[in-house]
């Protein structure tokens, strides 16, 4: 475990030197500042309030995209995996879906819903729904057949058999498309900030991408990828530890 | 649970109910299975069901409890039905206390302590499945099938893939319980040792499409 943390530790320190160098040999701080040049704009933004007010409304249609889309997801997974009929029906929208370029749904939905928050998450999550769905239905056409027929005999109820039978099987599944669920709809998030909202990391993105302020892009860049990195060490991993106890005990 | 009078009140409950299984035809794809297994079982009484592997067994013991519906014929069954599989299909990830409390909702925590405490798991009610030896695995499906106090018990081969002092030991375990639940039992095994150490009424499947054979055996006797 040491081990591997020390080996985190240093690789990241080795891109850290790796920026330094490129920085000193591109010699140009417009183009390339070095990390240390990003220090003062950065504790300059945070004492104004800007960087903490547009990292909340990142993160707030981050986690309102994320749990739409794994809802809806896990939902639609389910229901393919459990019945052919239903999976020969709506596999091929998976497939258009799946290949639908992002940015196209980004740019439908805020024509047809207008350029407001419903529209901005909504595009995320439809994003994201395909690929949760995917990933379960695989998960859910490998479930037990014999844990389903011991619950039909005791008669264990709809929500018990959802909750204690169901979900416990499919959570490595779950767990997998959550992992790529949350890297895959932040980049997402920013990109509908920079096409249609006035807030958010991916707003200021683009005002200083304008400017050409590369310090203050990489301030936001890093800075959500550290608040990223928080949600996946204080939720995602322990979430993860607790539902797999049972393999490791 | 298996205390007396929750135990007497299923007893008279049942007392005027048979379990009635009448499969007329059994087929996978163009294949019959079974054709025309037709018997009871009367209330508190132990049925085995004797006959090589692979002749039909199992699938007549997911018909009769209901899990198999693609078939012609009926099943008369009570509701308060229990099942103990070859394997102990238990939930990996609940605790040995959780898998029979979700199963019963009704059964308190104290009631399932006894139940565990009964096959002699009183000490692993906080274990997870996985901790357990395949002998305990069993004994908590066991505790799992009578904590309910079953009208009707169905046993798919229960004590395969155990040594010999673990199966005897189950025996005995299984033996105790139905002695003093006394659900009607139907268990299909191809030891007849087994059978003769558990069961009333021996019925034996043979042929192909398997039928029940005209003789019964009793207590080790054919009539």
């Amino acid at each position: 475990m040491t081990d591997k943390r020390t080996v985190t530790a240093l690789s990241l320190f080795g891109l850290l030197l790796l920026w330094f160098a490129a920085a000193a040999l591109t010699a140009d701080p417009q183009i390339l500042p070095s990390p240390a040049a990003l220090v003062q704009p950065f504790l300059r933004e945070a004492a104004s309030g800007e960087l903490p007010y547009h990292l909340s409304q990142t993160l707030i249609r981050v986690a309102w995209a994320f749990c739409l889309a794994m809802a809806l997801g896990i939902a639609l997974g389910l229901l393919m995996g459990r019945s052919e009929r239903v999976d020969r029906w709506l596999d091929p929208w998976l497939v258009v879906f799946l290949n639908l370029p992002a940015l196209v749904l980004i740019v439908l939905c805020y024509l047809w819903i207008g350029l407001n928050e419903v529209a901005a998450i909504v595009a995320v999550t439809l994003n994201k729904v395909p690929n949760v769905a995917t990933v379960v239905r695989e998960g859910a056409r490998a479930l037990d057949p014999q844990l389903d027929a011991m619950a039909r005999v005791y008669r264990m109820g709809r929500l018990t058999r959802l909750v204690h039978v169901t979900l416990p099987q499919l959570a490595p599944f779950i767990a997998a498309s959550a992992r790529s669920g949350v890297a895959v709809i932040w980049k997402i998030v920013l990109v509908v900030e920079f096409l249609g909202r006035s807030s958010g990391v991916g707003f200021k993105i683009h005002m200083f991408f304008q400017l050409f302020d590369v310090a203050m892009v990489l301030v936001y860049a890093l800075s959500f990828i550290a608040v990223m990195l928080a949600v996946e060490w204080a939720i995602l991993q322990p979430w993860e530890r607790r539902v797999r106890r049972w393999r490791t005990a | 649970m298996g205390d007396p009078a929750t135990v007497g009140a299923a007893r008279a409950a049942l007392a005027d109910r048979v379990i009635r299984v009448n499969v007329i035809r059994k087929t996978f794809g163009a294949s019959v299975v079974l054709d025309r297994v037709v018997f009871d079982i009367n209330p508190g009484e132990t049925v085995a069901i004797l006959g090589p592997s692979g002749i039909g067994k199992s699938t007549l013991l997911r018909i009769v409890a209901g899990i198999d519906t693609a078939y012609e014929g009926e099943v008369e069954r009570p509701a308060a039905l229990a099942i103990v599989f070859q394997e102990p299909t238990l939930l990996p990830w609940r605790s040995a206390l959780r898998n029979l409390t979700l199963v019963h909702p009704g059964l308190s925590d104290d009631d399932a302590r006894a139940m565990l405490g009964k096959v002699g798991l009183g000490d692993k009610a906080g274990l997870f499945p996985r901790q357990l030896s395949l002998g305990q695995q069993r004994r908590l499906a066991l505790a799992r099938a009578f904590a309910g106090a079953p009208e009707l018990l169905i046993m798919d081969e229960p004590f395969t893939s155990l040594d010999p002092a673990t199966a005897e030991a189950m025996l005995s375990l299984t033996e105790r319980l139905i002695a003093e639940v006394r659900p009607a039992t139907l268990f299909v095994t191809h030891a007849r040792s087994e059978a003769d150490r558990l069961a009333d009424r021996i019925l034996e499947l043979r042929g192909a499409p398997a039928t029940l054979a005209p003789h019964l055996i009793r207590n080790g006797a054919s009539s």
